[in-house]
């Protein structure tokens, strides 16, 4: 064993020293917490969700309407050159 | 749905209870040498109501309770750790005044490595990672730690003439 191990094990040794008492309500407390948690992350998700739908609809229905996918029909009429 | 939903959760609460109870006396114990706490001088004593250690390990505990239908087989213990050293460092801060426990002296960084490396016996490379530094870094700072903690080995016991500045605390 090195000096250096040796020294880690001395360090080790003091760590280990007295542990506190772990109070009874301590992990009650911190399930409640991370249920609360859990609710709020699951209502951002429901939200998200729920905007991105809403999304894709009003798109759908903008599309369906405007159908920018088709040429406009030309306001003016091409010049007339050649006479 | 419903049903399952409240099925699922109880199971969990269960799982989680049973958990907490085997891993929270280690757990604290950590968490009291992160804050620099003292335990007191009983063992086993009380460490005051709503110390800063308890309030840590609570925070990583409700994290390792949310998280826990998608921990994938891993140790609800170790991602617990990993919370707690992530929560400890992103609030290290508030740690730098010593308080009288046994890592009093150290940096709340050179504490952080202490506690990781030799009470929880994570390996360098995982340390490293959980910190963000590089493992020649961590190295350094857990032999520095090391060697401040035996200068004031418990027959030579004496209070610094002034804390430590947190340079370059746990970032």
């Amino acid at each position: 064993m090195s000096s250096h191990d040796r020294k880690e094990d001395v360090v080790r040794r003091m760590l280990n020293g007295p542990h506190p008492a772990v109070p009874p309500d301590l992990a009650d407390r911190a399930a409640g917490r991370g249920r609360r948690m859990l609710r709020r992350h699951r209502a951002v998700r429901a939200v998200g969700w729920v905007l991105l739908i809403a999304a894709i609809i009003a798109f759908t229905v903008w599309a369906v309407i405007v159908q920018p996918w088709t040429t406009p029909p030309t306001d003016t009429t091409p010049p007339l050159e050649g006479w | 749905m419903r049903e399952r939903r409240a099925a699922r959760e109880s199971g969990r609460a269960r799982e989680f209870a049973a958990f907490a109870a085997g891993a929270g006396g280690r757990l604290l114990h950590a968490a009291t040498l992160l804050t620099g706490e003292s335990p007191g001088d009983i063992p086993g004593g009380p460490l005051g109501e709503n110390s800063a250690a308890e309030r840590l390990l609570t925070a990583a505990l409700a994290r390792t309770y949310a998280r826990w239908d998608r921990l994938r087989g891993e140790d609800p213990y170790d991602h617990t750790r990993r919370e707690l050293a992530t929560l400890f460092a992103h609030r290290a801060w508030r740690y730098r005044r010593p308080r009288g426990g046994l890592l009093g002296q150290l940096t709340p960084q050179e504490r952080l490595v202490l506690v990781l490396r030799l009470h929880e016996g994570v390996a360098e490379e995982q340390a490293a990672a959980a910190l963000g530094l590089p493992v020649e870094r961590v190295r350094a700072i857990c032999t520095r730690s090391v060697a401040l903690m035996r200068s004031r080995a418990p027959e030579t016991r004496r209070a610094r003439p002034e804390p430590r500045r947190a340079a370059g605390a746990a970032s």
